[in-house]
């Protein structure tokens, strides 16, 4: 503590890294969950189209959107996040 | 007595048991009994850690009066509960590392330690330990009524009764096994959760005669049931966006959510959690409130939302697994009732008794007292939900989107603003919980402020506050405690 110039904890930067893409990842999330649900669901229901069943908005938007979304989280923890020990040996510096 | 239905429903309970005899066991070999009772050792894997996070917070509104409202208003509902998705991967990849980093730096146990250690100010302790036990105490009543409905209508037994099997089942492994017990049967309620729901989807389509023939019943009866719209039209874009802050992204400001976050063993569990979280989440979410909207053709006019899906079960499957995919709502209402329980507790025992009451205590004395906290507090909400006074009923209304509005900036800007400080965390809870409350009664009276959920303007209120306050004190405070940030 007190006055110190010392360069942050380096797990610090990985972290607030890895939040920045938890921010990405839930825009990306709200814009096709919102595009495709208000896009194709925006006429009257008789002109909807279906897919598997279902209709076309609400399969894109929520059944591959969720789809979508489980793969991106899988992309995200395979290559983007890094492994770092919690406890306080692992820190670069001890404070 | 339906005695197919009643004994997988038994045998679920006994298995539960079980597991907080385990989990005591464990917690007589720990070395600090807090860390132990109240967070696990701070020792989840993956699964559990996911598991338990998709658990606490799938809770009797979204199991049993989710269903029920997509049962009134169509394919819109689930549309907006698939809002959800986001919690999955969001609260574990914001709060992240940093969290469980600084947290294990303050020896925190409970949300309030984070801060406390984070704003040191008893102020902000009281003020979030006093919400915590206020606000999750009513939660906590409500989902005990929710639970005791559902005993009721599958068993045929009197509410009080049902109330008092639920209550014993539930007070027994969380006294003696705490949050170990908790988590790992939030695990099972969780896996009961995700079959439950697959199972009882496929048997509801099945009796609907297949996909296309139960979306030509619902278009012939309303074609706006198969519409983002909702039934009458009235889901506007706007207002089911706002959910994405209710029920979203908000999450994270949630004490019973937020601990969790730093429960676990080390990065490789919450990665793995990460993933696991998101496919359970969306999965139930989506299982369960398609069924609800396919109830509608199998079942007409049901007229109780919260009873669609106990109805519905007993309808289409037969009786032993209906037992078992009727153990869902039930798990899912006592996977909420758990963790606000020990959270409570938590908060009484660890924030107040220890902080304030007794410093010195022993660990044979805490023991005590966690165990005696843990079962007096259940006991109090056993007694409440008997007859439940009007207070709770109105407290409860603000639990969850008060709790968010008051949490989420002091919790997430605390770990990633330097300037943030004590003055601006006060305000902001302040802010956060007083603006809940009026714009509640303000929407209640006048409909939608700005056709938004009423959680919204005081997430962005208790912002402002946060950030203003803290910008307008930045001289009165000399160093903020836990960031190394030297003034």
């Amino acid at each position: 503590m007190g006055k110190s110039n010392k360069p942050e904890d380096k797990r610090f930067r990985i972290a607030h890294n890895e939040a920045i893409i938890g921010v990405v990842l839930a825009i990306i999330n709200f814009l096709w969950w919102y595009g495709f649900a208000y896009e194709l669901g925006n006429k009257p229901p008789d002109e909807y189209t279906y897919i598997l069943g279902f209709p076309a908005w609400f399969f894109w938007s929520c059944i591959v959107g969720f789809f979508v979304m489980v793969g991106l989280v899988i992309f995200v923890v395979k290559y983007l996040l890094t492994d770092v020990p919690l406890d306080d040996d692992g820190g670069e510096e001890q404070r | 007595m339906n005695w197919d239905v009643l004994i997988p429903l038994l045998l679920f309970l006994i298995i539960i048991f079980f597991i907080g005899i385990w989990s005591n066991r464990k917690l007589n070999k720990s070395k600090s009994f807090l860390s132990d009772y109240f967070l696990g050792s701070r020792e989840l894997g993956g699964l559990v850690l996911a598991m338990t996070m998709v658990a606490t917070y799938g809770s009797a509104s979204s199991f049993l009066g989710g269903p029920g409202a997509a049962y009134s208003i169509g394919l819109g509902w689930v549309l907006l509960a698939m809002t959800q998705v986001a919690t999955g991967y969001f609260v574990l990849l914001i709060l992240g590392k940093k969290f469980a980093i600084v947290t294990l730096k303050y020896k925190a146990v409970t949300l309030t330690d984070y801060l406390k250690g984070r704003y040191n100010s008893s102020t902000v302790v009281l003020l979030a330990a006093f919400s915590i036990i206020i606000f999750l105490f009513s939660a906590m009543a409500a989902q005990w009524i929710g639970g005791a409905y559902l005993i009721q209508s599958i068993t045929g037994l009197s509410y009080k009764g049902a109330l008092f099997i639920f209550a014993v089942a539930v007070l027994i492994y969380v006294i003696i096994g705490g949050f170990r017990a908790v988590s790992v049967t939030d695990t099972l309620q969780g896996i009961v959760m995700l079959f439950g729901t697959l199972l009882l989807l496929i048997g509801v389509v099945i009796a609907g005669g297949g996909l296309g023939q139960i979306f030509q019943d619902l278009t012939t009866e309303n074609p706006n049931l198969v519409t983002p719209y909702g039934n009458d039209g009235s889901l506007s874009p706007l207002y089911v966006s706002s959910f994405w802050i209710l029920v979203g992204v908000g999450v994270i400001g949630l004490p019973q959510v937020a601990v969790r976050a730093m429960s676990y063993r080390d990065s490789r569990s919450m990665h793995r959690a990460l993933i696991i979280g998101t496919v359970v989440v969306g999965f139930i979410m989506l299982n369960m409130h398609l069924i609800g909207v396919f109830a509608r053709p199998v079942l007409p006019g049901i007229e109780v939302a919260d009873q669609v899906i106990p109805l519905v079960a007993l309808d289409v499957l037969p009786g032993w697994l209906a037992g078992i995919v009727l153990a869902a709502p039930l798990a899912a209402i006592m996977s909420t009732v758990d963790s606000l329980l020990l959270l409570v507790s938590s908060s009484v025992v660890k924030d107040v008794y220890v902080n304030y009451i007794k410093p010195e205590a022993t660990r044979k004395n805490i023991k005590y007292v966690s165990y005696g906290m843990t079962a007096v507090i259940g006991i109090i909400v056993f007694l409440m939900a008997i007859e439940p006074p009007e207070f709770i009923i109105f407290l409860n209304l603000f639990a969850f989107g008060g709790l968010e509005a008051a949490f989420i900036w002091p919790v997430v800007l605390g770990l990633y603003w330097k300037s943030g400080n004590k003055y601006g965390a006060i305000a902001s809870m302040v802010v956060g919980i007083g603006s809940y409350i009026g714009i509640h009664f303000y929407n209640e009276a006048y409909g939608e402020l700005l056709g938004v959920h009423t959680v919204t303007l005081p997430v962005f209120l208790s912002l402002i506050a946060f950030v203003l306050v803290s910008l307008f004190t930045r001289n009165k405070v000399d160093f903020s405690v836990g960031t190394g940030e030297a003034r």
